[in-house]
């Protein structure tokens, strides 16, 4: 019974992926695949208004309309307590509109139907009567004196100002920028975008009539944390919630927050006794689920005349929205952007940043990114770029004088993180040299002489991701540990279930490589289960990179774990001391006598067999895990383009990422979420913005106005790696899902600005679209 | 009204409403879910099947209109029971993460195959450029599409596509 023989594959193998086979059959199971006996459809009216009050609802007609089994408002739903439910920051957000709307797409009704197409007509059968109140669209007239107050239902709210928050020492920052040789400015928008899986978010709601038990199959990337907040929302016991997160269609943060539709499916299926099915569609995704970014950001670096960063300062205004559905933790309402200072040893920081209620869809959510980590690595990469440019310094060469230096590991930095590790210069270099940096500098000197433009762009950005440390982070008080519970059976095979949830980072094979790793059962033989808080234990979810910082780490502890317990019956069948057994590989050999051994095939047989006298029986267990820091994912990305003078658009030639995210446990499906961070990075910095008009309309509500790139558009990407380990971390690994979306806008634009730095521009705020770069070119008079 | 349409090489006679989407035929009537539905508007690519042998998004097309006309979807995609080349090959290259996009991925890949067995990048590039990808980058869909090429062309031309090493 042992295969001992075949190398276990666990850490550093580009193992295919075991979840792969049944999406390639076409046998995904998402949440739209669903079809419940007896099960119902239901559609939401939302608000064509940005800001109106509601004067009357007629629903008469759509009630009457044939298949219509009943149509929800929020009057209905007020005479449950349920007309209103708390956000992921605390605030408490419309599930249907009552007396006003607060932004356009904002949920009004909702039908039930026995045939979707039948609910989406009777919509067209409610009649709303509303009153146009004026809109308020910019965040920064919003704080006038004189803005319409846009939260008149919250008590106590005279403004439209949410919260400040500040992180740093203002008054040294200030004496370090007083005694500044030079000071460097960027002021940049970094625009709403949103996350755009392909799937939409949506749910099955099951309320069993005689249990009570709801049963709610959701596309939810924290389910367990869902749970909770329907349980202390509905009121319903927690035991009889059941969240079932089957396979999703790409998360990127859109899919953490709760929604009215899901809360709405769930009241109905409860009254009505039967499934209610809602999903939404692209376009209702667009302008009302969580958006990101939004960041109307001030930046300023001090230096001295040799280019050492003395200070640094920035000041933010943040666009939330309607309602404050900011998914962030709970002591830090801007997230983690005090993460300001980057991959740079900054002797003096602050940072402020003022949150703003806006008529626009709510928000606020980390898209493919640890908590506001993308706005302030953008901020800091544009400043050290315009900085080179000001002082005439090469930007690499800048980067380098400023980088922490390796020995200064673990780094206290100025605003209270403790970098973990890293090695900045060495994943620069190694991108430089992939580049061919200096001869591509010659080159861009020669073309420049010749009236031809093409950039280089460097981004060396440092991540903080894997929350928690629970006693520091928690969303809405649940702190951030996460946990794995792990069952070895008879035969020796596995089954490992998890408190995160994928959304297509391949945890069911990455983590199965960790128990190979520390136990020696084989990848395709430990089953990885997540996502049915009924089965699995209790976790916060997966988003800000935390799966493989926390989750990983709480499977490498469980396995440890049980190899204590499964040494202790290696040794008694070895008919040795314990303290004479030793793990490798698999193997429980006895020290000194490697042939005498047994595997953990053996022993787990052993477990509900032959065991010692006194034993339990059985192999497993649960490990909840705090972590005791984050974990800081670095790297450079390098960027080359090609403008052409007549049109404005820029073509990436070459793009070089170096990553170092600690130990690789699948080379493979690192590499590929690399890429994919890559390309929505430069989805963001090219093409994807959500703006408004001056009414509050959102021009952005479907795929023809919101524009994500295709294979075509796409660039084509180069990847390397340096691998720092994390010293805290059990087998030395970081997050990285996110570090390419964090890191490479600020990589696209340097490079389009190193292009045109020589005209006089200085910024362009992203998306750097192709009319925007001629209109800069124009206004200089070089086209 | 009353239509056949053969997916998959079943004939199905089924009585639909003149509105009714191909993608809602497939998904509710036939339950076939691996045809997926991602944004309505023609863009996103995801509810690709072949009709006829042609890529066309069911999202965007009446059943009534597939009336007498030949469907394949991702279900009918396996060769005697396992996986096809192009299957094969987005598993090996690692060509897909959450799914969502893969079966309409392999249906619009099978189309260009059919028309050019031995694409550059850029040809699969552009022939993949009606369906969008939020998870890969389209990087290992390439390598796939150009592996699975291979494979196809069979062993007496064992050109295999340029496969950048993966860092590790």
């Amino acid at each position: 019974m042992s295969d001992t023989e075949t190398p276990i594959r666990g850490l550093g193998h580009s193992v295919r992926r075991k979840e792969d086979d049944r999406f390639l059959r076409g046998r995904g199971n998402y949440v739209d695949d669903l079809q419940l006996p007896g099960m119902l459809h239901m559609a939401l009216l939302r608000s064509p208004l940005a800001h109106a009050r509601i004067t009357a609802i007629d629903v008469e007609a759509a009630k009457a309309h044939p298949g219509v089994v009943a149509v929800v408002t929020g009057r209905d739903l007020d005479a449950h307590g349920l007309a209103w439910m708390p956000t992921l920051s605390g605030d408490t957000q419309a599930v249907l509109a009552l007396d006003k709307v607060v932004f356009q797409g904002q949920e009004v009704a909702a039908v039930v139907a026995e045939d979707p197409y039948v609910a989406s007509d009777a919509l067209e059968l409610i009649e709303v009567d509303y009153d146009p109140l004026p809109p308020v669209v910019d965040p920064h007239k919003a704080l006038e004196p004189d803005a319409p107050l846009i939260r008149e239902d919250k008590q106590g709210q005279t403004s439209n100002h949410i919260n400040h928050w500040e992180k740093g020492d203002r008054e040294a920052t200030e004496r370090a920028f007083a005694s500044a040789d030079k000071v460097v400015r960027v002021e940049t928008f970094y625009p709403r975008s949103h996350p755009a899986p392909l799937e939409t978010c949506g749910c099955v709601a099951d309320v069993d009539p005689a249990t009570g038990k709801a049963t709610i199959y959701m596309t939810s990337q924290a389910p367990h944390a869902h749970r909770t907040l329907f349980a202390l929302v509905a009121g319903l016991p927690e035991q009889n919630i059941r969240i079932v997160s089957p396979d999703i269609g790409g998360g990127f943060g859109n899919k953490v927050p709760i929604y009215p539709g899901y809360v709405v499916a769930t009241v109905a299926s409860l009254l009505l006794g039967r499934p209610v099915k809602w999903v939404e569609d692209r376009t209702e995704n667009l302008i009302s689920t969580g958006f990101a970014r939004d960041y109307h950001m001030t930046g300023e670096v001090a230096l001295s005349g040799d280019g050492k960063i003395l200070g640094l300062r920035s000041k933010v205004i943040a666009d939330h929205g309607a309602f404050n559905a900011a998914a962030q933790p709970t002591k830090t309402p801007a997230g983690l952007f005090h993460i300001f200072t980057g991959s740079y040893d900054v002797p003096a920081a602050f940072c402020e940043v003022d949150a703003v209620y806006t008529n626009k869809a709510p928000g606020g959510i980390a898209y493919r990114c640890s908590f506001r980590v993308t706005e302030a690595s953008f901020l800091i990469e544009r400043l050290m770029q315009k900085a080179a440019t000001e002082l005439d310094v090469d930007p690499a060469e800048l980067r380098r004088r400023n980088f922490i230096r390796p020995e200064q590991f673990p780094y206290h930095s100025v605003v209270g993180w403790v970098y973990d590790s890293g090695e900045y210069q060495r994943a620069l270099d190694l991108a430089l040299e992939q580049l061919g940096y200096e001869e591509l500098r010659r080159e861009q000197r020669e073309r420049f002489a010749r009236g031809e433009l093409m950039g280089i762009g460097i981004a060396s950005f440092t991540e903080v991701v894997g929350a928690g440390h629970g006693a520091d982070y928690d969303i809405a008080g649940l702190r951030m540990f996460d946990s794995a519970e792990l069952r070895v059976h008879p035969t020796g095979k596995a089954i490992l279930k998890l408190g995160v949830k994928a959304q297509g980072q391949g945890h069911e094979t990455t983590f199965a490589q960790i128990v190979a790793a520390e136990l020696g059962i084989q990848p395709e033989d430990v089953a990885v289960m997540e996502g049915d808080t009924d089965n699995t234990p209790y976790g916060l979810g997966t988003y800000a990179s935390r799966s493989t910082p926390v989750g990983g780490a709480a499977t490498a502890m469980v396995a440890r774990k049980l190899r204590e317990k499964a040494t202790r019956i290696a040794a008694h069948l070895l008919e040795v001391a314990e303290e004479d057994v030793e793990y490798a590989d698999g193997r429980f050999a006895v020290r000194g006598a490697p042939d005498r051994a047994k595997t953990i095939q053996d022993v787990a047989f052993a477990a509900y067999t032959n065991l010692p006298d006194g034993m339990e029986a059985g192999l497993e267990g649960v490990t909840y895990y705090d972590p005791p820091n984050m974990t800081f994912p670095f790297g450079t990305y390098c960027v080359v383009v090609d403008i052409d003078k007549g049109t404005g658009v820029w073509k990436v030639r070459k793009m070089v990422a170096v990553d170092d995210c600690g130990v690789r446990i699948n080379p493979m499906i690192v590499e590929g979420q690399i890429h994919g961070g890559l390309a929505e990075g430069f989805a963001i910095a090219a093409m994807q913005q959500i703006t408004f008009d001056e009414d509050g309309n959102c021009i952005g509500q479907n795929f023809t106005e919101y524009l994500l790139p295709t294979s075509w558009e796409t660039p084509k990407f180069e990847t390397h790696a340096t691998v720092t380990p994390s010293p805290h971390h059990p087998i030395g690994a970081k997050g990285v899902g996110e570090s390419a979306t964090v890191g490479s806008p600020a990589a696209y634009v340097n490079a389009v600005l190193d292009a045109l730095a020589p005209l006089g521009i200085t910024n362009i705020d992203m998306p750097v679209t192709s009319d925007k770069v001629w209109a800069a070119m124009h206004e200089k008079g070089f086209v | 009204m009353e239509i056949t349409v053969t997916v998959n090489g079943t004939a199905h006679r089924v009585d639909v409403e003149p509105r009714l989407l191909l993608v809602h035929l497939l998904r509710e009537r036939l339950r076939l879910t691996g045809t997926h539905e991602g944004c309505d508007t023609t863009s996103c690519g995801v509810c690709t099947v072949l009709l006829d042998g042609v890529p066309i998004k069911s999202c965007t097309l009446l059943a009534v209109q597939a009336d007498g006309r030949d469907v394949l979807t991702v279900e009918g995609l396996l060769e005697g029971g396992q996986p096809s080349p192009i299957q094969a090959a987005f598993k090996q290259e690692h060509g897909l993460q959450c799914g969502f996009c893969t079966p309409a991925m392999m249906l619009a890949a099978k189309a260009l195959l059919a028309d050019n067995p031995d694409p550059t990048e850029d040809e699969v590039r552009w022939a993949l450029s009606g369906n969008l990808c939020r998870c890969t980058g389209y990087v290992n869909i390439v390598r796939a599409v150009r592996a699975a090429a291979a494979t196809m062309r069979g062993p007496e031309q064992t050109a295999e596509p340029e496969r950048e090493e993966v860092s590790a």
